[in-house]
């Protein structure tokens, strides 16, 4: 009788591309921590620790004091303002690029199933809208929102609207790109059986594509304005307003008591909205 | 009868009226959220902002590209990079180090012996999750600029704080995100090696990590791709990195300097989405 030899599998052997990705990671890492100073010592030194020390308890106790509370409360419902109007902003110049940039509505796929067929220079015209609202869409996203804001500061001024237009453009460009993703993920057979009656293509994606995918575009813009409302708190370190100015000037002015109770509040605030988002994505999907 | 039935019924449409009411509170709050800058957002589309914007954004072109900038930027740049490595780096290996303690009970204690446990270690085990998880949220909380400005002051002036900053931030992200994938992964190894005498430690070492290693990787390097960003802004609280340079030439107004750095920005951002989009592919087609 032939059994079978009950031998443990074994390990695939490691490959030369593994090895290499491996080892390139391990240099990278290495040589980020040399050109950076990495000196976790300077950290230790008895110095730094006392300065650390003090500093970390000058937190201590948070200034809970009425009055200073309640000149928080405009910061605070600023932060919220940024956060949605930047959201809101977002949408307005994300989903009109998103249509554009979604590939299944440009290049090719079921959608494009019998279309006369047409040539290579008047296809390359009609991808045109692609290419470009790729490329705004990976400029605005690659730009980070405080840079953005840094921009406009010049325009509008310094306050909540160079803010407000900095999570604007930024998250237009990381909406844009995400909802034509899901698009692209779409379930086609609506949109084709609306073809096949003789829709046009954008009545076809009108009524066939975005009622299916319109809660997940939903739900992600909602996690979107939760992130939001973390961006809004650090685009006041530019003068954007809100939370993050505050915390800003009171590191400044060394108030640390003040510090803690901003940062406490900002704690709330993202896990307020937090809450509030994942509650109504629940609702809606 | 003539012709064929059908039977066909098409729901009525009903009026939601919850429906509508969520669309009223949207609409007030969208409206009071444009009121904070509704003055300065306005005054850009009258004759004079235009105006305005256009020498702005006249003053931008061409960018700056004499050879002692380019030098500073690209210093600059290789240190963003490396401040975004590091920083990453930092993290995981903390997250790494916090991931057995802020895993629950369920997973570890996999096969129901927690009702085995004494009272006073099942208090003990539930303070270390408990409060492993609380330091994780407040890593996290904590933005990555204020703990800049914490490390500025602590280990002084450049990119060895703006990385610490985006190590100690970017542990409580991963951390979290660690934690939950290791969550989700089937419990069968975990109580295998339980059940045939293995450790707590070693369970979760050999029965629940391998089977999360991927996804973990893939976290990482997700955070990369935004860590590059946030490293791309530490310099403007002295963390070192291009963000000094743009903080720079924004105080003095030269704006075709802040054209180079945008550039630059653009490259470092795209160079690394790519760098990290296929080792991502590459891992998934490993694993």
């Amino acid at each position: 009788m032939n059994l079978p030899s009950a031998s443990p599998p074994t390990r695939p052997p490691i490959s030369a591309g593994q090895f290499t990705i491996t080892a390139g990671i391990a240099a990278a890492i290495v040589s980020a921590f040399k050109f950076t100073e990495f000196n976790p010592l300077l950290l230790a030194a008895p110095g730094s620790l006392k300065a650390m020390a003090e500093f970390a308890l000058g937190f201590f106790p948070p200034d809970l004091s009425f009055t200073f509370l309640a000149t928080t409360l405009k910061p605070a419902f600023e932060t919220i303002q940024l956060a949605t109007a930047g959201t809101a902003l977002a949408i307005l110049l994300g989903f009109p690029l998103s249509l554009m940039a979604t590939s299944t509505f440009h290049l090719h796929g079921s959608l494009f199933e019998g279309d006369p067929i047409v040539s290579k220079s008047q296809k390359f015209l009609f991808a045109t809208p692609y290419w470009i609202s790729r490329l705004m869409l990976n400029t605005m996203r690659s730009i980070p929102e405080l840079i953005w804001a840094l921009l406009f500061v010049r325009m509008a001024g310094l306050g909540p609207a160079a803010g407000i237009l900095g999570i604007g453009v930024a998250y237009a460009g990381i909406l844009g790109k995400v909802f034509a993703e899901i698009m692209e993920g779409a379930d086609t057979r609506p949109a084709l059986a609306l073809r096949a009656t003789g829709a046009t293509r954008p009545q076809a994606v009108l009524y066939g594509i975005l009622p299916a995918s319109f809660r997940t575009l939903l739900s992600y813009t909602l996690y979107r304005w939760e992130c939001g409302m973390r961006a809004a708190a650090i685009l006041g370190f530019v003068g954007a307003g809100g939370l993050g100015q505050q915390i800003e000037i009171s590191m400044r002015m060394f108030e640390h008591h003040r510090t803690a109770t901003l940062i406490i509040e900002l704690f709330l605030l993202v896990a307020l909205s937090d809450a509030i988002s994942s509650h109504l994505r629940k609702k809606f999907t | 009868m003539t012709g064929t039935e059908f039977n066909v019924r098409i729901p009525p449409r009903s009026i939601a009226w919850g429906k509508w009411g969520w669309l009223a509170a949207l609409a007030v709050l969208l409206v009071w959220s444009y009121s904070v800058g509704e003055g300065e957002i306005l005054s850009l589309f009258t004759r004079e902002g235009f105006i305005q914007f256009k020498s702005y954004i006249k003053n931008f072109w061409p960018p700056t590209t004499d050879g002692a900038f380019l030098s500073i930027v690209g210093h600059a740049a290789l240190e963003t990079l490396a401040i975004s490595i590091g920083g990453t780096a930092i993290a995981a290996a903390l997250a790494m180090g916090l991931l057995y303690f802020a895993s629950s009970e369920d997973l570890i204690g996999a096969g129901g012996e927690w009702d085995a446990t004494a009272p006073y270690q099942k208090m003990l085990r539930r303070g270390i999750f408990i409060s492993s998880r609380a330091l994780l949220n407040m890593l996290r909380t904590i933005p990555e600029i204020v703990w800049a400005i914490f490390f500025v002051f602590a280990v002084g002036l450049g990119p060895f704080a703006g990385t610490l900053a985006l190590g100690i931030h970017n542990a409580g992200v991963l951390g979290k995100l660690y934690a939950e994938t290791i969550e989700n992964i089937p419990r069968g190894p975990v109580e295998a090696l339980r059940a045939s005498g293995s450790s707590r430690f070693t369970a979760f070492s050999y029965g629940a990590i391998p089977q999360a290693s991927s996804q973990l990787i893939a976290y990482s390097l997700y955070r990369w791709e935004v860590n590059i960003r946030a490293a791309a802004i530490l310099g403007f609280v002295g963390a070192g990195g291009i963000g000094q340079q743009i903080h720079i030439s924004i105080s003095l107004f030269l704006e075709s300097r802040l054209a180079t750095l945008t550039i630059a920005i653009l490259i470092l951002v795209n160079a690394v989405d790519l760098l990290s989009g296929y080792l991502r592919r590459r891992l998934e087609a490993r694993f």
